[in-house]
């Protein structure tokens, strides 16, 4: 870079000035989020609120903590993402190892059969059904099994396990005498800790965010994950004040809810927002593995 | 000697044994369900002892008052996406690649990023906060320069730009990550090679950069060509209104509707079916087009 010339100078700039443009974009509405939730909501509603926060109030965090269908909405997301995140990690160890294995008879039988369902699958009716007659209607497993597996996320791991774990080791242990299971978890596991902490948080942010299976299999109000409750707040009061078909009742409803959908969305982004500096660095790594793969 | 693999590995196949049972019960069992399709289901007959009726449902589909409009609405939105939504992650990584600065080119990568890890609740959430038309922040901008304000989120003409444009704000960053993997694997000499011949930048992004992640271009488009069809239920589902219903409503949100909603499984299981295989044709097509032009392709 010594002597560029002056097209090549200019076109540096060039690329500078369209990423600061679109990371302004990308964080604006962000911004505008976090200072909008410590404002006050009229001071939102009349478009004072720009960069800083006018009229600083906690009034909305406050309302969250006094509104306990957020809050059990909470609790169960919580349990849900714990639960599923640990049925997902065990079934995903179960079918990447042994499909790692060159030595495995019939590992390409398998693996066809789990890529087969990347492309073709059911579709939600049979689904429903299967569900229904399972009698998982209703239940915190319609949430959690039927999306036990990501046949993505095994590639990435079973990846993972054929090139990043030397074979020479595994071989020592087997002629050492030990199992293929021991050699999984005294060897194998011990050093899959980076695609590990991948899946982990791959699979716990899918399980956060997920709104449509509770939409489709749940009915109890007390089982509803967080974003249905958000769903309601964020959503459903405004499309219907912009269809002008609110009532009484979900005007007040919707004033409300202009008091605490700020607080909302940072509340459940949270522990997401906790995570993220952590989170980038594996994410970015899990997505790279799979790129090597595909 | 197969056997003895068979033996020693036997602690593998039982390993394998509940994920082998996943499959078939949550995955397989579904594909062989999707017969009532061509069935008129009956809850207390079940889905092996209803009566076959052809394809009956099929034909009740295409001829319904919905079907182009299904087609014309979930094709135009697919379209949409793979003409604005699939470049821009490309466009993306080819400008974080330029810059020299690993501290910006951080900075940039993380925070476009951070949208990916919205859930879609709170993305269409945003989208209603900013684009409402008395207080949403985009509406004041275009009074403030004079223009009316426009009802994005229940004007049917302003649905597909929504969602699509929404979609490349949410979705560019973490897209662009594979690209950016791919460039890094390109060799810098052709690159000094380049310099050395006078290549400007420009040229050698055109001449060497794109052609160099051209192969993950394929799979990539091959990949999103296979779900033309298939445009998110989840986003588009929140999105909708009674408003913006010619334009908002697509095949997987009407399977939704007919099938869980108003309960008519078979129906809903043909359209959703239909749906199906027209995905799974597009990406044996596009594969194959795809082997034919430049020999890249997923098999």
């Amino acid at each position: 870079m010594v002597n560029q010339s002056l097209g090549d100078k200019l076109f540096g700039w060039v690329v500078y000035a369209l990423l600061a443009l679109i990371c302004v974009i990308v964080l604006y509405p962000l911004i505008f989020v976090l200072v909008a939730s410590f404002s006050s909501p009229g001071a939102v509603m009349r478009g004072e609120v720009w960069l800083w926060p006018k009229d600083m109030t906690w009034i909305g965090y406050k309302k969250i903590f006094q509104n306990a269908e957020i809050l059990t909405g909470y609790a169960n997301t919580l349990l849900y993402t714990v639960i599923g995140t640990a049925i997902n990690l065990l079934l995903s160890i179960a079918a990447a190892y042994p499909l790692s294995r060159k030595d495995l008879y019939g590992r390409n039988v398998i693996s066809g059969m789990m890529v087969l369902t990347m492309f073709f699958s059911g579709g939600m009716v049979p689904t429903y059904l299967l569900i229904k007659d399972l009698g998982m209607l209703n239940s915190m497993w319609a949430l959690i099994l039927p999306g036990a597996i990501s046949v993505y996320n095994v590639l990435i791991m079973r990846t993972f396990f054929q090139n990043g774990i030397p074979q020479e080791m595994q071989e020592a242990a087997a002629m050492d005498g030990c199992s293929n299971i021991g050699t999984l978890v005294r060897i194998v596991l011990p050093l899959s800790m980076p695609i590990i902490a991948v899946m982990i948080l791959f699979y716990s942010v899918g399980h956060w965010n997920a709104y449509f299976s509770a939409l489709m299999y749940l009915t109890d109000r007390e089982k509803y994950p967080l974003q249905l409750i958000l769903r309601e707040i964020l959503i459903q009061g405004q499309m219907q004040e912009m269809q002008g078909v609110g009532d009484n009742v979900l005007a007040e409803t919707v004033m409300q809810s202009e008091a605490i959908k700020y607080a909302v969305v940072i509340v459940a982004n949270l522990p997401v927002l906790l995570l993220y500096p952590f989170l980038q660095k594996y994410f970015a790594k899990g997505v790279m593995i799979g790129a090597v793969k595909g | 000697m197969l056997k003895r693999q068979i033996r020693r590995n036997w602690d593998l196949y039982v390993l394998l044994l509940p994920v082998v049972a996943f499959f078939i019960v949550f995955e397989y069992v579904p594909m062989y369900g999707v017969q009532i399709a061509f069935k008129n289901f009956i809850a207390t007959k079940g889905i092996w002892g209803s009566p076959w009726v052809g394809l009956h449902h099929f034909e009740r589909f295409f001829e319904s008052y919905y079907f182009w409009r299904l087609i014309k609405n979930t094709l135009g939105i697919g379209l949409y996406q793979l003409l604005v939504g699939f470049p821009a992650p490309i466009l993306l990584a080819l400008l974080i690649n330029e810059v020299r600065s690993r501290k910006f080119s951080r900075f940039v990568q993380t925070v476009t990023y951070a949208p990916h890890f919205l859930s879609t609740v709170v993305l269409v959430g945003l989208l209603l906060i900013f684009l409402s038309p008395e207080s949403g922040l985009v509406n004041l901008v275009i009074t403030w320069l004079g223009g009316e304000p426009i009802r994005f989120m229940t004007e049917p003409s302003w649905f597909k730009s929504v969602y699509v444009l929404s979609g490349v704000w949410q979705q560019m960053g973490w897209s662009s990550i594979i690209y950016l993997a791919a460039l890094t694997a390109i060799d810098p000499q052709l690159h000094e090679a380049a310099r050395v011949d006078g290549a400007s930048r420009w040229q050698r992004i055109w001449h060497i950069n794109l052609p160099g992640i051209m192969p993950t271009i394929t799979i990539l488009l091959i990949l999103n060509m296979g779900s033309l069809l298939s445009v998110g239920f989840e986003k588009v589902y929140l999105m909708q209104n009674s408003l913006n219903m010619t334009a908002s409503d697509v095949i997987s949100t009407h399977v939704y509707r007919k099938g869980i909603v108003d309960g008519q499984y078979s129906y809903s299981a043909a359209v959703g079916l239909f749906n199906n295989v027209i995905n799974f044709i597009l990406l044996i097509v596009v594969n194959r087009v795809a082997r034919k032009m430049n020999d890249t392709s997923l098999w």
